[in-house]
């Protein structure tokens, strides 16, 4: 069945749904037939996927294709573009989490995100990690905001760095740092999932290092989707790369046999360089 | 020549100089090797030439215009006879003007007087060797800076960046103009309050309660000696200026959130000027509203509810002041809050922040420096307003901070210090500088106090 066909990189190659493995017997999160529309033009087409606990996925795929409206599905961030309007099944441990009785806003709280700039508030360090605790009441007293929130920067491998300066601006950190408190900020609220957008293409190499180190830490206890543009940060961090193409979700496989054996013709092309 | 002929003129070789430098400046071009050879392109020779031959005689047309006259008033009198030397200031201008009248009207050879018949004569004669001597300065500096500058047109003689220089130099005269008017300004309201100071003590001023300003006009006269303290003026300013802004703030603040955050595009591209328009209603307008509409109805409001509220009260007058000054404060806040980066709101919204949360929480404080520079323009303005409390708020300087009651404030008693027939150096006119000179003192503090506040708790994004 011949649902597309795409140009633009010298190849006709015919997308028919995914290939190879898009669902998972333990699935964290999932979506059964997502589309996306901008007001009347459609971004996403059909994508079915699941997440697997524990995991962390890798998205990847040229710009524009999708991967970061996908990724904004997850937590329902879409919700704040009034134009945008998200059809599908998504679940969160099979919870619906598209139906009237899930809070957006409490949902945020399950589903964290790391945004591409890093954005720390324009506060002290302590109460950029503090944010979501007392956002929540997660913590009844001082000392055990106080404990959270350096367990937060302990777990994001940035409390060494800053203990004697939890009180100054969380903007006069370095572009690194920063993102590692943004990180610990999304984790100070224990959410299940941490999605990532383009967390390191802000960053230097070191501190994109740094930060791939620390998700492989954080996958001992929570589920991470990434969306990247560094084929090379997709095979070192991710245990499945999802290929996405013009609005459609090409390729699901484990990491390793996307970037040795890919399945579809257009993951190949792009992994191999020749478009992207 | 006389003045326009003479401007004229000058425009004219100005024009005239453009071309003569842009040409001159292919001419010798093309005798060294081309265009590309020279270091600017040619109309900035012609430029540099018309600077050259207008800037130097501008100037000295307009110093010269604006001293000679007072050049000649005075040789005219140093020329008169040694009787008349000893006639005090005033009558010494009394028969200068009245020998200007007599070459206005061109009566010299009918002057009976033979000294003022004279002194016609000597200023007339004196007027004209200015205005001769002008006209052949003026033009022979044009035609020298021509000349001289036509003369520097070479291949490498860098026009442009002569140009850029003359235009940097005017940049800065421009805003010197105004920081200078300032200046001036403020000095001038110094000297004569220290002035005043003289009659009566600073601190009578500064901590007498009682203020009433009638003083006897002539030594014969029966009335009060009058007194001068300011302390009811300052309070009932404040007063009204805090009824004002507490109107202001939380409705334009409000305002200014609910247009930046929630309203949709279209609403809001109608809602933003219509709301501004209140800044533009002429404060007389405002004036006869509070004092015909708003005080009438506070007093049968209070009325009903067995309150004694004067029909002039300070409650009216900072009503209406308050929604005047909405927009000072919505319009600034509502641009500093949409130029917060939507990163921060979607960090909040990502940390499962409400929409009200993220604003209050990081958004506001985000944008506290501009919103706290909006409620300062707006107290600045409440502070000084004028018109409103003139008409709403009453003339009796009584000392209470019951909204209820007639107050005055500064403004007001400037306003009728000042109105009609007065004596430019008793203490009641010169009062009116002390009092400008206090508001002056209690603008300059606000702002010293909020650029504190906003170096201390601005949340720098970025």
């Amino acid at each position: 069945m011949k649902t597309n066909t795409t140009t633009g990189d010298g190849f006709n190659i015919e997308i028919n749904g995914t290939v190879g493995t898009p669902f998972t017997d333990n699935a964290k999160m999932g979506s059964r037939n997502c589309d996306v529309f901008y007001a009347d033009k459609q971004a996403i087409f059909d994508i079915n996927l699941d997440i697997g606990k524990h995991e962390i996925i890798a998205m990847i795929g040229p710009s524009g294709c999708g991967k970061s409206t996908y990724l904004r599905v997850l937590n329902r961030m879409n919700d704040t573009i009034p134009i945008c309007r998200v059809t599908g099944e998504h679940t969160l441990d099979d919870e619906d989490i598209y139906a009237k009785k899930m809070d957006p806003v409490l949902l945020r709280a399950r589903v964290g995100m790391v945004f591409q700039k890093p954005n720390p508030f324009p506060k002290s360090i302590y109460d950029n990690v503090a944010y979501g605790a007392r956002l929540h009441g997660l913590a009844s007293n001082r000392s055990e905001l106080d404990d959270l929130v350096e367990a937060s920067l302990i777990k994001a491998g940035l409390f060494k760095e800053v203990k004697d300066d939890l009180q100054k601006s969380g903007t006069g950190l370095s572009g690194g740092q920063q993102q590692r408190l943004c990180i610990a900020r999304a984790i100070a609220v224990d959410p299940e999932v941490i999605l990532m957008d383009e967390p390191t293409s802000a960053l230097d190499p070191i501190a994109t290092a740094l930060i791939e180190e620390l998700m492989d830490e954080l996958r001992q206890n929570y589920t991470i989707a990434i969306v990247t543009h560094s084929m090379q940060q997709a095979a070192r961090v991710s245990q499945r790369t999802a290929y996405f193409h013009m609005g459609k979700l090409v390729e699901v496989n484990a990491t390793d046999k996307v970037f040795t054996n890919p399945e579809h013709q257009l993951t190949e092309n792009y992994i191999t360089g020749r478009f992207g | 020549m006389p003045f326009q002929t003479l401007l004229i003129t000058l425009v004219a070789l100005l024009i005239f100089s453009y071309f003569i430098g842009h040409k001159r400046s292919i001419a010798v071009s093309t005798l060294h090797k081309g265009r590309r050879n020279l270091h600017s392109r040619p109309h900035y020779y012609g430029y540099m030439v018309a600077i050259w031959a207008g800037l130097p005689a501008l100037l000295i047309l307009f110093l010269w215009s604006a001293f000679s006259a007072s050049m000649v008033t005075s040789l005219t009198i140093s020329g008169l006879p040694d009787s008349m030397q000893l006639k005090t200031h005033d009558e010494l201008g009394l028969i200068i003007n009245e020998v200007k009248n007599i070459i206005e009207a061109g009566q010299i050879s009918n002057e009976t007087d033979l000294v003022k018949r004279n002194a016609a004569i000597h200023y007339q004669r004196l007027h004209n060797i200015s205005s001769l001597a002008k006209t052949v300065v003026v033009l022979v500096a044009a035609l020298l800076g021509l000349l001289l500058s036509w003369r520097m047109i070479k291949p490498e003689t860098r026009a442009r960046n002569r140009v850029e220089a003359v235009v940097r130099w005017a940049m800065i005269g421009c805003a010197s103009i105004a920081v200078l008017t300032t200046v001036g300004i403020v000095f001038s309201v110094l000297f004569e309050s220290l002035h005043f100071f003289q009659s009566v003590p600073a601190s009578e001023f500064l901590f007498g309660t009682k203020w009433s300003p009638q003083t006897a006009i002539r030594a014969d006269q029966v009335g009060g000696s009058g007194s001068f303290g300011a302390i009811p003026l300052f309070l009932g300013t404040l007063l009204i200026s805090l009824i004002a802004l507490l109107i202001a703030v939380p409705l334009g603040l409000m305002s200014a959130i609910y247009l930046s955050e929630y309203a949709s595009k279209r609403f809001r591209a109608f809602a933003k000027p219509t709301l501004e328009i209140l800044a533009g209603i002429p404060t007389v307008v405002y004036g006869f509203f509070a004092a015909l509409t708003v005080a009438p109805f506070l007093r049968d409001v209070g009325e009903s509810m067995g309150l004694s509220v004067a029909s002039e009260s300070a409650l009216a007058a900072g009503l209406v002041m308050g929604i005047m000054i909405i927009p000072f404060v919505s319009s600034l806040s509502d641009d500093v809050i949409s130029a917060v980066p939507q990163a921060m709101r979607d960090g909040a919204y990502g940390m499962g922040a409400t929409q009200s949360e993220a604003i209050l929480q990081v958004v506001i404080p985000a944008a506290l420096p501009g919103i706290v520079g909006g409620v300062l323009l707006a107290a600045s303005r409440a502070i000084g307003e004028t018109m409103i409390v003139v008409m709403a708020a009453g003339l009796s300087a009584k000392l209470t901070i019951n909204p209820l009651e007639a107050v005055t404030t500064v403004t007001v008693q400037i306003v009728t210090l000042l109105t009609g027939d007065q004596e430019f150096d008793s203490p009641k006119t010169l009062a009116a500088f002390a009092l400008g000179l206090g508001l002056f003192v209690i603008t300059l503090l606000l702002n010293v106090l909020a650029l504190h506040i906003i170096r201390k708790y601005r949340e720098e994004y970025e």
